[in-house]
């Protein structure tokens, strides 16, 4: 709305309803941590669900995670750490006021970001080629009954132990840790994908000299939430490829 | 009439001026306006419109139970009418009114700002609030839902009905409030005027900065836990069914853990309404200010902590259900704070009887009852007796309509002058209030009684105690009266607002920026000077204040006006 901004002399733009330009630049890192917090909040529930099924049915957990192939995942965490390493830069030199340098390495992220999701794909086209996809296909057969011991074993309330007790082995065990890989990984990617827009936005933005982008803030807060899509893979990595016994 | 009793030589400006609502006639300038002032009249409508469904919806239910036998509906769509009321009710209406329509409205106003942070994501919300109510909408045209607005799985998962389509249009809804806290949230830490410390905030910014915050916390949990039964529908996936290996009790688990702190999302703003309209009212500073400031965050925290005592009698342990049962009496302490200030601000106040203050004194003894009957319902062993009786419908109705809705229009009516720059007629204002009052009691009051006799919630019918018709009829009966009392409010403020006697820019004599450095209504910039800030907002005083209230009576009496 550019009818409501105004110019003050060759600096960045400062919207009608800002007093100056540090008011502006403040105001979008509050709402951007907020938004983030509601983020935090939107995969602790999934976490949370996690955590209460992997204590519930830690055999299952341990059995089915093996079908997970964790050297591609160890590949996509190196990945997302190297396009996270971009992003630090890119902000680095946008506060620098290097556009130019910017867009280097916002497309080097890009890139990552791209490779992770065509790993991704291989990933998930070997699950649903086993039939390991959650849905009426799916089927799964403990490949060999493992005896593991587990810290909570001998933790769990009594009523836990004979649920745990009588599922023992039981598939839909397995299809419920499919079913929340599926969901955890595809909603981490959903966001890599929005990420892959924003960045790509905010590249042509830059590219074209948009009146929108006048300082380095837009950088930066692209940069947080893509630091934040880094850092959920981080935890998704250990908690689904690398269950210890 | 009586409202534009005290003169005001301050800001009396020509009416040919430009102010918000007559910067730009064109139906593109309201769809695409970024002014908070602008979005606030958007929301106002559309709130309105969504009321005026649920509350159709509780018509229809209210008839049905007028027989024993059920005259109206089939059990099916019985079911799908009592949904529609919660669904409707609870998230296009309770949880959006108060901070969507008079917190976008006034918190930029009341802190001394132009506009809200971000302007733009301000009217996306607004657009993603219409979307998100248009599938709802959707849903019940396409054959409804019959889950109740709780969405248990797994009935949920298991219905035919168009569940998925609700719930994606409820998980929208969701976000639209996530945006509008997170613009409330920069707003109040950023774009306070100069001099505008945290301690001279009004309490309305106080509880609108706990609602923001339970708002970003709680909501996005909702919005995970509805998404992963869409997804259960959708897939296949095995999250909460326990024929698909899930546990159906983290599935409530989840949704109380948003649920519960969504009757704070609903209160905490008339909190802050009600604390605006007693001091103004009773012309005293606001009693205790740093505690209910602080009562209002520690509302907003504990809340976060309670949501077990919906699940007494689901499969939670009984050790839970005792953590849980302390903390919601814990929770009790700060409501009874601000009660207990308001009560004490009147106290040697010069009290007024205007509309505002008759909905702000029936808020106070309706959420009085409304919460102790929740510390009824905090204890184990009187919860479980009730639990799922009329009687939880009839506290959590006091508590959302006697505290939500009483608040939403008390605060209607003291800000109407400041957003149109009419006042409405005194006299019809202090009848529907009264009217809202009386039909309000005779609606909920019998249902304690037949709800702690046994009638249990979500039957169309009780042939098997056909003594408790009685009950039902007196409830039936209210519920026509509280209709009527809604009913008045849309038709004389919808004449003030075209035909009203000008207000001037501060009719009541209360504090605050919105009504000594603003004019009625606000231009698009909402001041015309730059705003500082010098010192507390709630000095008023009893003694001088009261003589703007003198010719008062005679004018209301001589019924000048009328409608």
């Amino acid at each position: 709305m550019s009818d409501h901004a105004s110019h003050k002399g060759d600096g960045p733009e400062v919207y009608f309803q800002y007093e100056d330009i540090d008011q502006q630049q403040e105001s979008y890192v509050v709402g951007m941590w907020s938004f983030l917090a509601t983020e935090v909040m939107f995969f602790g529930a999934l976490f949370l669900i996690y955590t209460l099924y992997r204590w519930k049915f830690h055999d299952t957990f341990f059995g089915a995670h093996e079908q997970l192939n964790w050297k591609m995942g160890g590949v996509n965490t190196a990945v997302l750490l190297l396009s996270s390493v971009f992003v630090a830069f890119a902000v680095h030199f946008a506060q620098m006021g290097k556009m130019k340098i910017v867009n280097l390495f916002l497309a080097g992220t890009l890139l990552c970001a791209g490779g992770f999701l065509v790993i991704k794909t291989f990933e998930y086209g070997a699950k649903f080629d086993h039939h390991l996809f959650p849905n009426h296909s799916f089927s799964y057969a403990d490949p060999e009954h493992h005896e593991s011991k587990s810290f909570w074993d001998e933790k769990l309330p009594s009523v836990l132990q004979m649920e745990k007790h009588e599922q023992e082995g039981d598939p839909k065990n397995a299809r419920l840790f499919f079913s929340i890989y599926f969901t955890m990984t595809g909603l981490h990617g959903l966001h890599v994908v929005i990420g892959i827009i924003a960045i790509s936005s905010l590249m042509i933005l830059i590219k074209i000299k948009s009146s929108l982008i006048t300082d380095y803030v837009p950088v930066e807060l692209v940069g947080l939430y893509w630091h934040f899509v880094d850092l959920v893979w981080i935890f998704l990595y250990p908690l689904f490829y690398l269950i210890p016994r | 009439m009586s409202s534009t009793i005290i003169e005001q030589g301050t800001v009396e400006k020509p009416h040919s001026e430009k102010n918000y609502l007559n910067a730009d006639h064109t139906l593109k300038s309201w769809l695409l306006t970024v002014d908070h002032k602008r979005i606030g009249i958007l929301y106002l409508i559309s709130v309105t419109f969504f009321f005026f469904i649920g509350a159709i919806a509780a018509a229809m239910i209210r008839y049905e139970l007028t027989s024993p036998k059920g005259i109206l509906l089939s059990s099916e769509v019985y079911n799908k009418t009592f949904s529609a009321h919660g669904i409707y009710m609870v998230f296009q209406f309770l949880v959006v009114a108060i901070p969507a329509v008079l917190g976008n409205f006034l918190i930029p106003i009341m802190i001394g700002a132009r506009d809200m942070a971000f302007p733009r994501l301000n009217l996306l919300s607004w657009y993603m609030f219409i979307t998100g109510g248009a599938l709802i909408s959707l849903s019940f045209i396409l054959g409804g839902v019959d889950a109740g607005w709780t969405f248990y799985v797994p009935l949920s998962t298991l219905s035919e009905n168009q569940i998925s389509l609700c719930l994606v249009g409820i998980f929208i809804t969701g976000f639209s409030s996530i945006f509008t806290a997170v613009n409330f949230v920069a707003t109040i830490h950023k774009m306070r005027a100069p001099g505008m410390t945290w301690y001279r905030l009004p309490l309305f910014i106080w509880s609108h900065y706990a609602t923001a915050i339970v708002v970003l916390l709680g909501t996005p949990v909702v919005a995970i836990t509805l998404f992963l039964v869409v997804v259960e529908r959708g897939f296949g996936f095995g999250i909460f069914s326990p024929e698909l290996g899930g546990d159906p009790v983290l599935f409530q688990h989840l949704f109380w853990f948003y649920s519960h702190p969504a009757v704070y999302i609903m209160i905490l703003p008339a909190f802050g309404i009600i604390s605006e309209v007693i001091t103004c009212f009773s012309r005293r500073p606001i009693f205790g200010y740093r505690f209910i400031a602080y009562s209002s965050l520690a509302i907003a925290f504990l809340g976060f902590a309670v949501w077990g005592h919906h699940m007494f009698i689901s499969s939670q342990s009984a050790f839970q259900g005792i953590v849980f049962s302390i903390i919601t009496w814990v929770l009790a302490i700060p409501s009874a704070i601000k009660m207990f200030n308001w009560a004490t601000t009147m106290y040697k106040g010069s009290v007024h009887f205007s509309t505002p203050m008759l909905y702000a004194l029936g808020f106070m003894g309706l959420f009085l009852i409304g919460g102790l009957t929740g510390l009824h319902l905090a204890s184990i062993d009187t919860d479980i007796h009730v639990t799922g009786t009329y009687f939880i419908v009839a506290h959590f109705h006091y508590v959302m309509v006697g505290g939500t809705i009483l608040g939403y229009l008390g605060g209607i009516h003291f800000w109407f002058p400041k957003m149109f720059g009419r006042t409405y007629s005194e006299f019809w204002g202090r009848l529907s209030a009264m009217i809202v009052f009386v039909g309000f009691n005779l609606t909920f009051f019998p249902q304690f009684m037949v709800g702690y006799l046994g009638m249990p919630r979500r039957y169309h019918y009780y042939y098997f105690a056909p003594e408790w018709q009685i009950y039902h009829i007196l409830s039936t009966a209210g519920s026509s009266v509280l209709g009527l009392g809604f009913l008045m409010p849309g038709i004389y403020l919808t004449y003030a607002i075209f035909k009203g006697k000008k207000a001037g820019a501060n009719p009541w004599g209360a504090k605050g920026l919105e009504w000594e450095k603003c004019a009625s209504p606000p231009v698009t910039e909402n001041f015309s000077e730059p705003v500082i800030v010098t010192g507390s907002i709630y000095d008023y005083n009893p003694e001088e204040d009261s003589k703007l209230y003198e010719n008062e009576d005679d004018s209301m009496l001589s019924g000048r006006g009328g409608l």
